[in-house]
């Protein structure tokens, strides 16, 4: 069936509102407004103001309130309208969901889902345009996803939901209206990274809303008789990092694609595991695509030089290859 | 339970000014409105991007309270800033510009809509993090008290912003410290999608301010004489060292959120019924009826008013864009080798 990221984003949500009573939603106008991204469009007329909550704007207040529920024996879905407030809910994410665990000696977990818009690329300014996954894929204690394909936008929401653990979504706002192709079976797993092309001579590694700009560069290498494999992390953390190494030991060399800025990024952590573990595999150094390390400017032209975009990428591999 | 908001009739009586400083805060109303006006048109054509936030129906808060402020004092706003930027006294040439991205713009294209910056005019921008620049305004009231200067920092908000944790630190932090800040709270009834009574448990928002032993104050913020006789009576307060004050704007956005708003959540009678109490037609009637303005002059206003922007916009299409290889400028201070 073909299907919008945003409608099947919404899809995973209804299934789960409508199979478990302990799940709800809460965050700002996710009800009367429908959702930011109109991700809850409805929601509220069909399960009611108490399961479709809308919250004041306060990030660090119902993000703690959706821990506390889950402890107490709900399954909150929390979405947080964009990462860039989320920043205001850290506290909470960070010093509760992610430690409960640990510090009360394994005594309380936390089944929370967060949910989250993230990246730049529609000319937002610095404020609105972070993409701060990686800072998430720091913390040990919780799980960290990037459905990147219609399949995952519609299928990792209920594994999340079933794990006993905080797991945050970070849902790429370009990525909204990409449509595509879903199965029957919408079931899919939160711990392996994907390949989602097949290729020989050099691997892309990216997540989010960078998996569609690096298709397009293998694509254009493909042209150029550049066989490009793309790994889709999916799963920022823990990092699958047995099928990186599976593909990296195939090509033999490695470009990192990350939307965040190139100084402490996702992207340095996933080279440092292949430089750690899989260095003999690789033919020449690793390289990576990364933000310029400027806040996101809001000049079209300026913003569009800032982010990673798929000649960037095509540079990159042939800067590597020497074609 | 959400209880409709009540509409008053529109504001009305006589208006203690002379027909000089009467026709000029009329003046910068109308700038406000025509330039925004060209901005969501500019939008249709794509030549405005992003986020864009427009203030109509909202002018008399920031004409009524900006015309109360000095020169020396400091403004904090929110992403909702064009006309507080441009009554502030930041050219609408660069305000045009910032808004194409522009290298001529106030804040070199960097901002948009969102980051209007003016360091000439003590413009603290444009903060696009709802309740962001409440603490700031807190420092800069802060660095005046400390220095021994006698200004008022002016911050602007929506009352969503009052549910934020960071309202309730900075109102505490000014009226513990006694610093010359003054909140001016623009409360339009709607956070987006979210009506007042959905989301505070106490509406009264004077009542929230004065839990913190603030002085506070309400006003029609569709009339600008109630909002600039509010404004001078609170900046004095705040100007003669006697601590914080807060100050409740009662308006209403006609326009929709931002550019990306279908507006699900109000019905179009309720805006309806408040544009009858929009702040430009009822105080130039008001004008007339006194005998202060005519409506040639109005007129005359207007088209001043549409000039400015035709220039404006003129200006902003005929700048250059900024060079690419400027992208990592401004990132860092530069400093001068030692
Ligand atoms: C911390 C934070 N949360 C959410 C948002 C998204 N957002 C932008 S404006 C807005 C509504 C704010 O309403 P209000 O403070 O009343 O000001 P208004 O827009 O009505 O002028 C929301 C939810 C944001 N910018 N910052």
């Amino acid at each position: 069936m073909r299907m919008s990221y945003r409608e099947a984003i919404r899809q995973a949500m209804h299934e789960a509102l409508t199979a478990d009573p302990r799940v709800f939603l809460m965050g700002e106008d996710v009800g009367k407004y429908g959702g930011t991204y109109a991700c809850s469009k409805g929601f509220l007329e069909e399960f009611g103001p108490e399961r479709i909550r809308d919250t004041p704007l306060s990030e660090l207040g119902f993000v703690g309130a959706g821990i506390g529920a889950a402890l107490g024996g709900l399954r909150p879905i929390v979405e947080v309208m964009t990462v860039n407030f989320s920043l205001l809910a850290l506290d909470q994410i960070v010093n509760t969901a992610a430690a409960l665990r640990h510090m009360s000696g394994g005594q309380f977990s936390v089944p929370l889902v967060v949910r989250m818009s993230t990246g730049a690329g529609r000319q937002l300014a610095a404020q609105h345009s972070h993409s701060l996954e990686g800072w998430y894929a720091h913390i040990p204690g919780i799980k960290v996803l990037a459905p990147a394909t219609i399949a995952d936008a519609r299928g990792m929401l209920a594994p999340a939901l079933a794990d006993p653990d905080p797991v945050v979504i970070f849902e790429h706002a370009q990525l909204y209206n990409l449509e595509g192709e879903l199965g029957e079976n919408v079931q899919c797993d939160i711990a392996s990274a994907a390949v989602r092309r097949e290729g020989a001579a050099v691997t892309l590694i990216t997540y989010g809303g960078s998996l569609p700009k690096t298709l397009a560069a293998a694509d254009e290498l493909a042209g150029a008789g550049i066989d490009a494999e793309v790994v889709d992390l999916r799963v920022l953390r823990p990092l699958d990092t047995a099928t990186l190494f599976a593909s990296v030991k195939k090509t033999r060399r490695a470009v990192v694609v990350d939307e965040g800025w190139k100084s402490g990024s996702l992207a340095a952590e996933v080279m440092a595991r292949i430089a750690e573990e899989a260095f003999f595999e690789l033919d020449a150094p690793l390289k990576r695509v990364c933000s310029e390390e400027v806040p996101i400017p809001y000049a079209r032209h300026m913003e569009e030089a800032a982010l990673p975009q798929a000649p960037k990428i095509v540079a990159a591999v042939r800067e590597l290859l020497g074609k | 339970m959400s209880v409709p908001p009540m509409i008053q009739p529109p504001p009305a009586g006589p208006v203690p000014w002379d027909k000089t400083f009467a026709k000029k805060l009329l003046a910068d109303m109308l700038r406000i409105r025509r330039m925004e006006e060209k901005c969501a048109e500019l939008y249709g054509e794509q030549k405005i991007r992003g986020f864009l936030h427009l203030y109509i129906g909202e002018e008399a808060c920031a004409v009524g309270a900006l015309h109360a402020l000095a020169p020396d004092d400091n403004i904090v706003a929110t992403y909702r800033e064009h006309g507080h930027a441009l009554v502030r006294g930041v050219s609408m040439n660069a305000i045009m510009a910032e808004m194409f991205g522009k290298a001529a713009g106030c804040s070199r294209g960097r901002g948009g809509s969102m980051h209007l910056f003016d360091a000439a005019t003590r413009f603290y921008g444009g903060n696009a993090i709802v309740g962001g620049g409440l603490p700031l305004a807190v420092g800069l009231a802060l660095a005046d008290k400390l220095q021994g200067r006698q200004a008022v920092t002016a911050c602007f908000f929506g009352e969503g912003a009052m549910a934020e944790g960071a309202f309730h630190e900075a109102m505490n932090l000014a009226a513990l410290w006694h610093l010359p800040v003054l909140f001016c709270c623009e409360n339009n009834l709607y956070a987006m999608g979210t009506a007042l009574a959905r989301s505070e448990a106490q509406t009264d928002l004077c009542a929230k301010a004065s839990s913190y032993s603030v002085p506070t104050m309400k006003a029609d913020g569709m009339d600008v004489v109630a909002v600039h006789e509010a404004a001078r009576i609170a900046a004095q307060h705040v100007r003669e060292g006697l601590g914080p004050f807060f100050l409740e704007l009662q308006t209403f956005r006609f326009r929709a959120h931002s550019m990306f708003d279908p507006e699900l959540y109000r019905d179009k009678a309720e805006v309806e019924a408040w544009k009858t109490r929009g702040p430009l037609h009822t105080f130039s009637a008001r004008l007339k009826a006194e005998g202060k303005l005519t409506e040639e002059e109005f007129l005359a206003l207007d088209a001043k008013a549409n000039a400015e922007v035709q220039a404006a916009v003129d200006f902003a299409e005929a700048a250059p864009w900024e060079p690419i290889e400027d992208l990592l400028n401004d990132v860092h201070t530069p400093r001068a080798a030692s």
